[in-house]
């Protein structure tokens, strides 16, 4: 890593390092910003969800934190009305396409919308934009676990476990705009492709539509 | 390098040329139009056309396919060169134009002047393009050629001084190039204007051993096609800027990526790179220097995103056609990871002119912070629809009632929507605005890359709104967020509208929403979407209002807000025509004789309102959709 510099967040010094993503400096020191698809080893993060903005004194558009780096003396702020509106909105905009029932959810209580709607006082229940239905099949065909697409963020955390850590290339992003969805090969049945179960992609789903079947219990 | 080498080659090439060129050039010619707008409109039978009257009377004159000469709205078109004549430009032919064209100028003397639209040079008889009322604002610089030259031939650009750019850089030093782009001030003609000499530079700087300069012709804005044109009229302008560029930065591998759905322009160019790798203009050595540099074509897929920088990219390299987050941008870490140059079709082809006239002489031309001419195509509800080309700061109102010669059919002016889906939609009062890359984005368009609509009083605003967001929706990667699902939710709200759904707050969220869109996406697609829906809740907020307060479409354009309606007493109830127009069987004949439409049967085609002869005229829209008292008696 790269020296060590002082930078402020929300009126508090911390030491990061300079080059370091901001969004991890932040998160290692305690200070919270919503993310979703960040992923510290990743070299150019994706930016997709659009949650981690932050404002950085000196640059006029809010900017997102998992694509800044830190540099000596940046003064950043995590909330302000222009970051709020923004983070609310796309919060929103990805609750309008997540089917919301916690209760019957895996990942009730550590599920990662929950715990944003909590730090940033968010509603996960947001009636500006109407829900947008979805016809998914459940994939229940794993031993061990399934996957509900109605839960799934399009984060990437599981393609990302599968390629990078498990080195199997079972899952990925396919089809574009609003049909965007994480699939197999030919849109086979998971035990059907060439995923060996080794569950990485489950322990990496922030929201539960990747979840193991005892839990449900 | 040996500098003085290529200018005596390029004399050589020139001498060559004109050897060849200038004995075809002495006869008569006849040059069909056949770029891909002259071809969908009938131009390839015309060529054959005259190829067959010519032969059939025995007369010597070559039949040459050119690009486009830019007045689309006259197409088919030809213009015929014989000596003794000023070469005459013909528009709207079909076969028997062709058979008295060739009978009566290339076989006779009679130049045919009462279907001729114009002459090409000055003379004593008959008026020029230049002699029009748009020739005054009008200014052809890199469409200086288009329509004019063979493009299949080489030889056709390189004795119009073509490639002479070329062979001056080599002579000197390629810091000179940079040097009179950066003062030339040459903006991108891609959409955001930013200065290429400055990025040339940057890439320069990125301090790697490999450089790459693309050109991006992956136009697909709806409406536009001026990158396509050029390079299916003039592709060696392109080539030759482009390897200028590559001259300028130290690249020695370029790419063209042109939209596989631009077959004529991917033909044309590709022809004109084995043209110039034949004649040393491309490859290991380039007019006998150290300097090497070849090009290839890349065929794009047809995602509209893929005219993003990073998407481009990353489609080339062979992954998803998706955008990434910048910095680092392309001139730093572009293609396979080394500095690149990106660049739009027209911004190469002004750099052979810059160097050849020099820096100032562009900067005499425009405005000051937007030097250079603006290419346009201008379609939708103007006169001379087609390609033009007139100087920065030449104002939309000029364009539209000088050049465009105004709107057809005594229609009124409703708006101007610039820059296609990313672009925005301007009111009259915003007509004198001058075309340039500031003040067009203070008025809440952009210059975008040179699509230009015209709207009238029968296009609903906010379905106009509607079509690009569709657009838009449609063309989104789906990648992040407020792209894939707000895009989703404006359409959503807009087909609302549409439909007279809605209220005061429909219209506020609509705002919120695009807003957040355009602060919150993460690339140009997304940030520039919202641009159609903004400008028109600014200046067309009563249209909106009307949908959702009244249930009225005030252009009669929205099918939920509108019923088609015979008014009885202009109905003939003689005629038939409209009972056999409707496709639904909803037109039936009352007992009195008047026609009445069933509304309930009614899919609002339209097919009867333009089947009722003029005569009668008796077939209307009504918003809203309720019928006039007088029948609604009738009926109970």
């Amino acid at each position: 890593m790269n020296k060590p510099v002082k930078i402020i967040i929300d009126d508090h010094e911390i030491e990061a390092f300079a080059g370091e993503k901001l969004l991890w400096a932040a998160l290692d020191n305690d200070i919270f910003i919503p993310h979703l698809c960040a992923i510290r080893e990743e070299k150019r993060s994706g930016a997709s969800c659009r949650l981690c903005f932050v404002e950085i004194e000196g640059i006029s558009q809010p900017v997102t934190s998992c694509t800044k780096s830190v540099e000596d003396g940046m003064v950043v702020k995590t909330r302000s009305p222009r970051i709020d509106r923004l983070v609310k909105t796309g919060f929103e905009l990805l609750l309008s396409d997540h089917d919301l029932k916690c209760r019957e959810c895996p990942a009730n209580r550590s599920c990662a919308l929950q715990k944003i709607a909590k730090e940033r006082g968010l509603k996960l229940r947001q009636k500006r934009f109407k829900h947008i239905e979805r016809d998914y099949q459940l994939d229940d065909s794993p031993k061990e676990f399934a996957f509900n697409r109605s839960r799934c963020v399009l984060c990437g955390q599981c393609v990302w476990a599968d390629r990078e850590e498990a080195k199997i290339g079972a899952i990925g992003f396919t089809r574009r705009g609003i049909k965007r969805v994480v699939t197999t090969f030919e849109d086979l049945p998971l035990a059907e492709s060439i995923c060996t179960e080794c569950k990485l992609c489950v322990d990496a789903c922030p929201v539960g539509a990747l979840y193991y079947k005892d839990l449900k219990k | 390098m040996s500098g003085s080498g290529s200018e005596k080659i390029y004399s050589k090439l020139y001498e060559q040329a004109k050897a060849k060129v200038e004995p075809k050039e002495s006869k008569a010619r006849v040059l069909v139009g056949t770029a891909t707008c002259g071809v969908s409109a009938g131009a390839l039978k015309i060529k054959e056309d005259f190829e067959r009257e010519i032969k059939e009377k025995d007369l010597d004159a070559d039949v040459v396919e050119v690009g486009c000469i830019g007045h689309c709205y006259a197409e088919p078109m030809a213009v015929i060169a014989k000596p003794g004549f000023p070469p005459v430009c013909y528009g709207y032919l079909d076969e028997g134009l062709v058979h008295r064209l060739v009978e009566d100028f290339l076989g006779g003397d009679d130049p045919s002047y009462e279907y001729a639209l114009a002459a090409l040079e000055r003379n004593d008889v008959f008026p020029t393009f230049e002699d029009f009322p748009r020739g005054v604002y009008e200014q052809k610089l890199i469409l200086e050629n288009c329509g004019f030259i063979d493009v299949r031939d080489i030889e056709s650009y390189i004795v119009r001084e073509g490639y002479s750019a070329l062979s001056k850089a080599l002579a000197g030093k390629p810091a000179e190039v940079l040097e009179e782009i950066k003062a030339a001030n040459l903006r991108g003609r891609g959409g955001a204007g930013f200065p290429a000499g400055i990025k040339w530079e940057a890439c320069l700087n990125g301090g790697a051993d490999e450089r790459y300069v693309i050109c991006n012709a992956d136009e697909g804005d709806p409406g536009a096609f001026m990158d396509r044109s050029i390079l299916e009229s003039d592709p060696h302008l392109v080539i030759e800027g482009m390897i200028l560029c590559a001259y300028a930065i130290g690249a020695h591998k370029g790419y063209l990526y042109i939209r596989a759905e631009y077959p004529r322009a991917v033909r044309h160019v590709q022809e004109a790179i084995n043209q110039a790798r034949e004649k040393g203009l491309l490859g290991s050595s380039i007019m006998d220097t150290e300097f090497a540099f070849d090009l290839d074509i890349f065929q794009g897929s047809g995602a509209f995103v893929c005219g993003e920088a990073t998407a481009l990219v990353n489609s080339m390299e062979g992954k998803m056609g998706m955008p990434e987050s910048r910095p680092p941008r392309l001139a730093s870490k572009g293609f396979r990871g080394k500095p690149t140059i990106l660049n739009n079709v027209k911004t190469f082809a002004y750099v052979p002119f810059i160097i050849n006239r020099g820096a100032d002489w562009f900067k005499g031309i425009g405005t000051d912070h937007s030097p250079g001419t603006a290419v346009f195509s201008l379609v939708g509800k103007v006169a001379n629809t087609g390609l033009v080309e007139v100087p920065m700061g030449t104002t939309l109102r000029q364009l539209i009632y000088e050049v465009g010669d105004g709107l057809p059919n005594e229609k009124e002016f409703k708006a101007v929507q610039i820059g296609g889906p990313s672009g925005g939609c301007l009111p009259e009062s915003a007509l004198d605005v001058p075309i340039d890359f500031d003040s067009l984005h203070e008025a809440g368009a952009i210059m975008g890359s040179g699509g230009l609509v015209v709207m009238d009083e029968d296009d609903c605003m906010v379905a106009v709104a509607r079509y690009f967001l569709e657009f838009t929706q449609h063309e989104s990667c789906g990648k992040c967020t407020f792209c894939r699902l707000g895009t989703k939710h404006m359409l959503d709200i807009l087909n609302d509208i549409t439909m007279g759904e809605g209220d005061e707050e429909t219209l506020s969220l609509l705002k919120e929403l695009a807003e957040d869109v355009r602060d919150g996406s993460l690339c140009n697609l997304g940030k520039t979407a919202p641009n159609p829906v903004l400008t028109t809740l600014e200046y067309f907020y009563d249209e909106y209002r009307a949908h959702i307060e009244e249930g009225r479409c005030p252009a009669l354009v929205c099918r939920n807000l509108i019923l088609y309606y015979i008014e009885p007493p202009k109905c003939s109830k003689l005629c038939n025509v409209c009972v056999g127009s409707c496709p639904t069987e909803a037109i039936f004949t009352r007992d009195d004789g008047l026609k009445e439409i069933d509304q309930e049967k009614c899919v609002k085609c339209a097919n009867c309102l333009k089947a009722c002869p003029p005569e009668y005229n008796a077939i209307v829209k009504i918003s809203p959709p309720v019928l006039p008292p007088e029948k609604e008696k009738k009926t109970k």
